[in-house]
């Protein structure tokens, strides 16, 4: 970790008027400081934002609901209205990290979590997302956390977050503070960016923006909806691949397939020519897994990811036969019933 | 430039004593405890998050002490293993730990330890975990509930029998005591 | 010097005699509260009065020297007290009981990670910048990473009997091969030392296993007197193998020390303990199996191949419980060393077994699948009646009593066809194996010292959290009669007497023996003061009794009785094979979709002579049964192709059994007596619980989904294209 200054926001104005591209905004910190200390990151100055008032709420905003940016992970699962209407954003939540790690991670600083690809921590490789310009170790390397989907020539990294591929579900919009003190807001689309040429550029974001809050649109209802995970340990490790799901089927047919994926992709990962292929079907598993085909028909694997393609068509067949009721639900699956 | 940037005063609420601390920045709070308040039984096993030895409680809950600041704690209250018991008065949950031999290296435990109380309180107040079969209500407590919530406690000596053995006789007992 | 006792002939027991009662019962462990308030201390946590910090400094190429160190991006960072390296610097930690320096390579770089130099800073935070800041130069040579392909190998073949006529004539064969990936011990407490000086003295705090070896090494390293070297480690954070000899972090400690003339404390980081600290070699195996229709072994063959850097003494005993377990007359092996540049390999617990008990096991499991006898028949029906290569009976064995009454208790008559039980998304599987772990002593001594009511045990064996400071008081408790809490025990100090140390399952017997001498002879010096014989002496809470004659201890010991106990191995470990046995029993869950394998009930049944504490054996079984499981599904050291570097570096990506892969776990301890083994008729049990864990996991996957896994571990996605081979 090297030297950086300390300031501790007192308002929103205060912190926008720290930022730049040498400060980093400091909510949980969880992989911030992670990556401080192997010097992956090298930010001058710190700017804590935890002390300014009102962005720790889960408020009603519309039909849907409006989750401030330091509303920390376990309170954001354990919120009846989420847990209720939204469940799988709960189930994202809680099949990620630790107990200790969502109760000190943000809504905010989740959305903006580096990659977990050991070349973008290992220092003495090159690595195009932390030096730019020095090549991806990664490719010819060990793969086995690295994405599928999205990937670049430059960059093969995968998006670790598990609550993101629920919020992309839902599609949440990230409500943003500009250095004017405007507000704007973006679609999980709009926000990130694919590796391309740049795969240090990560969002759409400007370095003096904040993020100040996630909206949800109203709920799906009824709806089933799912989150799968599926890691090499039975808890606290990364996705190997996820899936989230959000169905609605009636009359014998699905008329809707809201599906986002974690684990394969450069970021939390959505396919509406998927999604499209559903709609309008009868459930069968012949009909899942030709969803599955194409989700990855533009994949390009390495030796030590190949395995990622069965194993999200499997997840995705699985997920979907619960979420149609072709198969008995399993823990993960959730039913939400219409609003009253 | 930053290359020598001044220590910041911070103080802290550490197990109902305030302590009042001149630190580089880059100080986490477990080296806080550990170095700057000699508080040694919060351990250090990964400094990145990735094993729960480093677990305190701020203001009431559970936390990776290595991945956060001592100067973003200003005015927190911080419990760590020193303030839940002694070995002349250990806490329940310790001597439970004890009996039930859910230790046996030792490095892991305080954070094992810490854990476990957070958990219960977790449990009362009907937090939902990635087993719960039903979001909707209160988690029941069992083994499979209290293994998910305690995966964040790495232990290598692998004492996890042992270890939730001694959660689930502190919560049967504080179950039977408050019927 | 301590007259040591040669173990030549069968010990009498008298642990069955004496009746203070504490031997054997499951007690709480005596430091335990100190453990979980969080007052025990570890090495790095005893500062030293005007301490700095050291950061180790990582070589970043695989091979080649060092050429200059630019200092220059620690110009100008406040608090940096030097950039310290010197000839004396180690390349690795030294092998188990090498008891001399470690390879100290000067510019030499052998592999990716090696330590190169320390960085010294007022503070932690100051050094780890500098440390990262630095930068090394150097001229590389082309280095060989890969064990599959590179040139430089050696050999040491095996046999006995003619292994490839019973493979001719047997009417079922099993030819396998099976692979295990590098794994580590990863101790929960990363490496630490801290070092000061006195004139000529250096004192280190550190975590180590085996104390009167590691004064030796580190005397060796800086080439001073032992005489001149003082190591403490009365608590250890875990160590698995990894704390067995000294590492770069001590000697860099000592080394900066005695430059700076400041106490200086160096910690490892996580990622540098995966860098620096012996691995456990990935091994490639191959498995031969010749047996009759009825099962009955003609011949076993194990042929293994693991990795080392070039000039390391130590390889992993792969097939080590192959020469032991199971009968046959023709036998076969061939262990083949790849020499390689990458971090080396040591000893990581129960090395050997712990990997080599995997393809055994397996390959058992596929015999009996092939000759269609049940697993734990066709075990029953190839127990050897001796050593099978040695000739030599064994001392004590209840390997047939583990089978069979852990199948009993299991239920395993209950076990289904192979991918016939499923519930919901979940195939269910039960699978088996058998365990054995060679047990040894080696020499070790103790000092006892009662006075009054009240004694004190001092040895510098280690509690690494087998239980030590429990067994050693109970084991001076028991003989000198007195209750535990009236028993002090002092360890991790080599002012005390030397013990074997914790490693290779020995510390209990060896030092446990080493205590049970010293205190006998307090024993002898009580009869004699109560003018009777020896055996006719009875000892209980604080009271001697002979016949009618009854005195308290207070009076008999008012004047302190010290006494020393030494004891070392003999002719009953040549005359006598002796080994712990097991059997474990695995209930899982394989879902169908996703491809994750969850242990859902684990059985182990041990014998392993007399039991010291019920509860701390326990815990150390089930330790052992929670790493099988870890080798079996989890754990798995990821290389870099090109640099050979270890890049799952970390605990997130190094993955250990978390809380939610271990089910309650149960444990049974048959009761057993080895005369043989040493005075307490005890085994070693530190690493039995692992021989073997690991295949009856994989065993169980095969019953459950009919996916057999002969590569290591069993991760999910080796398990879907298992599924989509066959169809599921």
């Amino acid at each position: 970790m090297r030297p950086f200054d300390y300031h501790r926001a007192t308002d929103l104005d205060d912190a926008s008027g720290h930022l730049n591209a040498s400060t980093q905004i400091i909510a949980g910190g969880t992989n911030l400081l992670d990556l401080m200390k192997l010097q992956v990151m090298t930010p001058q100055q710190l700017v804590d934002i935890n002390r300014i008032d009102g962005l720790d709420r889960i408020e009603p905003e519309g039909e849907g609901l409006r989750i401030g940016a330091l509303v920390p992970n376990s309170d954001l699962a354990g919120d009846e209205r989420i847990r209720r209407n939204y469940p799988v954003l709960s189930r994202a939540l809680l099949a990620g990290a630790s107990g200790q790690l969502r109760n000190k991670a943000t809504t905010g600083g989740n959305l903006l979590q580096r990659t977990r690809c050991p070349y973008f921590y290992e220092t003495a490789m090159p690595c195009n997302k932390r030096d730019p310009g020095t090549g991806c170790a990664a490719r010819g390397g060990a793969t086995r956390m690295n994405a599928v989907l999205g990937v670049s020539e430059h960059c093969i990294a995968a998006h670790p977050s598990d609550m993101a591929v629920g919020m992309r579900v839902l599609g949440a919009e990230v409500e943003i503070r500009r250095a004017d003190g405007s507000h704007t807001r973006k679609t999980l689309d709009e926000l990130y960016s694919l590796p391309g040429e740049r795969p240090d550029i990560e969002t759409t974001l400007s370095p003096d923006d904040i993020i100040t809050a996630v909206i949800l649109p109203a709920p799906v209802a009824p709806s089933v909806q799912s989150y799968r995970k599926v890691r090499d340990r039975a808890s606290y490790a990364f996705a190997l691949v996820s899936v989230a799901a959000v169905v609605q089927v009636e009359g014998g047919k699905i008329t809707r397939a809201d599906l986002a994926f974690g684990g394969i992709a450069s970021r939390p990962w959505r396919d509406p020519a998927v999604e499209a292929m559903l709609v309008g079907e009868t459930p069968s598993i012949d009909l899942f897994r030709a969803a599955g085909k194409r989700l990855v028909a533009a994949a390009e694997t390495q030796p030590g990811n190949a395995f990622k393609l069965p194993m999200v068509r499997r997840t995705l067949a699985g997920v979907l036969a619960e979420a149609t009721g072709l198969s008995e639900p399993t823990t993960g699956t959730d039913n939400v019933g219409e609003i009253a | 430039m930053a290359e020598r940037n001044p220590p910041q005063s911070v103080t802290l609420n550490v197990n109902g004593t305030s302590e009042t601390l001149e630190v580089d920045t880059r100080v986490t709070l477990l080296d806080a405890l550990r170095d700057h308040l000699n508080l040694t039984g919060t351990k250090k096993g990964c400094d990145h998050g990735q094993c729960g030895a480093c677990t305190v409680m701020v203001n009431g809950r559970r936390i990776n002490s290595c991945l956060t600041l001592a100067v973003m704690h200003e005015g927190d209250e911080i419990t760590t293993i020193e303030g839940i018991g002694t070995p002349e008065a250990p806490s329940d949950m310790q001597r439970a730990f004890v009996t039930c031999d859910g230790f046996q290296c030792g490095y892991c435990t305080p954070g094992q330890v810490m854990s476990g109380t957070a958990v219960l309180e977790e449990f009362r107040q009907g937090w939902p975990s990635h087993v719960s079969k039903d979001l909707t209500g209160n988690a029941d407590f069992n083994d499979e509930e209290l293994a998910e919530r305690m995966s964040g406690n790495l232990c290598r000596c692998s004492a996890y029998p042992g270890i939730r053995q001694a959660i689930t006789s502190v919560a049967t007992k504080t179950k039977e005591a408050a019927e | 010097m301590t007259d040591m006792f040669r173990m030549d002939k069968p010990q009498p027991r008298l642990f069955d005699e004496t009746v203070q009662g504490v031997i054997g019962k499951p007690l709480d462990r005596p430091e335990g509260l100190l453990k979980v308030t969080g007052r025990a201390p570890y090495a790095a946590e005893v500062p030293e009065a005007n301490m700095v910090h050291g950061v180790l400094v990582r070589s970043t190429i695989t091979r080649g020297r060092l050429t200059g160190i630019d200092k220059s991006a620690l110009e100008g960072l406040s608090g940096i007290l030097g950039v310290i390296r010197s000839p004396e610097f180690v390349r690795n930690s030294a092998q188990g009981m090498a008891n001399e320096a470690p390879i100290q390579p000067e510019d030499h770089v052998a592999y990716f990670g090696q330590p190169m130099a320390l960085v010294v800073a007022e503070t932690f935070e100051a050094a780890r910048d500098g440390a990262h800041r630095l930068r090394l130069s150097y001229e590389t040579e082309h280095a060989e990473i890969d064990p599959t392909t590179t040139s430089e190998i050696d050999t040491k073949p095996d046999s006995f009997g003619d292994l490839d006529s019973a493979m001719a004539q047997a009417d079922v064969t099993i030819d396998q091969k099976y692979s295990t990936p590098g794994q580590v011990s990863a101790a929960m407490e990363p490496h630490a030392s801290i070092a000061w000086w006195e004139g000529d003295n250096v004192t280190l705090r550190g975590s180590y296993q085996m104390l009167r070896f590691n004064r030796n090494e580190l005397a060796d390293s800086l080439g001073i007197d032992p005489e001149n070297v003082r190591i403490l480690s009365p608590y250890v954070g875990g160590g698995f193998g990894s704390k067995l000899g000294i590492g770069s972090e001590a000697v860099a400690a000592a080394i900066a020390a005695r430059e700076l003339g400041r106490p200086v404390r160096v910690v490892m980081s996580r990622q540098h303990v995966f860098d620096m600290v012996l691995r456990r070699s990935e091994t490639h195996q191959r498995l031969r199996l010749a047996a009759k229709a009825d099962g009955t072994l003609l011949g076993i063959g194990h042929e293994d191949r693991v990795s080392n850097l070039p000039g390391e003494e130590f390889s992993e005993p792969t097939a080590m419980a192959t020469h032991f377990m199971y009968g046959g007359e023709n036998r076969l092996y061939n262990h083949e060393i790849a020499r390689i540049h990458r971090t080396p390999s040591g000893s990581v617990r129960a090395p050997g077994e712990a990997v080599g008990m995997l393809a055994l096991e397996s390959a058992m499991d596929e015999l009996a699948e092939v000759a269609g006898i049940d697993p734990v028949e066709l075990r029953l029906r190839n127990l050897p009646e001796k050593h099978p290569e040695k000739g030599v009976p064994f001392s004590s064995r209840r390997f047939e009593d583990c089978l069979r009454e852990g199948a009993k208790e299991f239920g395993w008559e209950n076990r289904t066809p192979t991918a016939s039980r499923r519930e919901g998304d979940w195939f269910i599987g039960c699978g088996m194996s058998g365990a054995g772990r060679a047990n040894m002593l080696v020499p070790s001594e103790a000092r006892v010292t009662l006075e009054g009511d009240r004694a004190i045990v001092e040895t510098d064996m280690t509690d690494i959290g087998t239980g030590s400071y429990a067994i050693l008081t109970q084991i001076a408790a028991e003989l000198l009669g007195l209750p535990m809490d009236r028993v002090e025990t002092r360890l991790g100090d080599t002012r005390f007497p030397g013990a074997s140390g914790s490693g290779g399952s020995v510390g209990a017997g060896s030092s446990g023996s080493s205590v049970f001498l010293a205190a006998k002879k307090i024993r002898a010096r009580l009869a004699e003061a109560m003018g009777c014989a020896e055996e006719d002496l009875t000892l209980q809470d604080g009271i001697a009794r002979s016949g009618n004659i009854q005195k308290p201890l207070s009076e008999l010991a008012a004047t302190a009785m010290t006494e020393e106990g030494g004891i070392k191995p003999g002719a009953m470990g040549k005359e006598f094979f002796q080994a712990g046995f097991g059997a474990h029993f695995v209930e899982i869950g394989v879902n169908a979709i996703t491809g994750e394998a969850r242990v859902r009930r684990m059985l182990g049944v041990f014998s392993a002579g007399r039991i010291l504490n019920e509860k701390t054996a326990t815990s150390q079984c089930i330790g052992g049964m929670v790493w099988g499981l870890g080798a079996a599904l989890t754990e798995e050291l990821q290389h870099d192709p090109r640099t050979g570097g270890i890049v799952s570096r970390d605990l997130a990506n190094y993955h250990v059994a978390s809380h939610a892969d271990v089910p309650m776990i149960d444990v049974r301890l048959l009761p057993e007596r080895d005369d043989q083994a040493n005075p307490m008729q005890a085994k070693g049990i530190g690493e039995l619980g692992i021989s073997g864990a690991g295949a009856a996991v994989t065993n169980a996957i095969y019953n459950a989904c009919g996916v057999r896994i002969r590569d290591f571990p069993a991760t999910p996605d080796k398990i879907i294209a298992g599924l989509e081979a066959l169809g599921r």
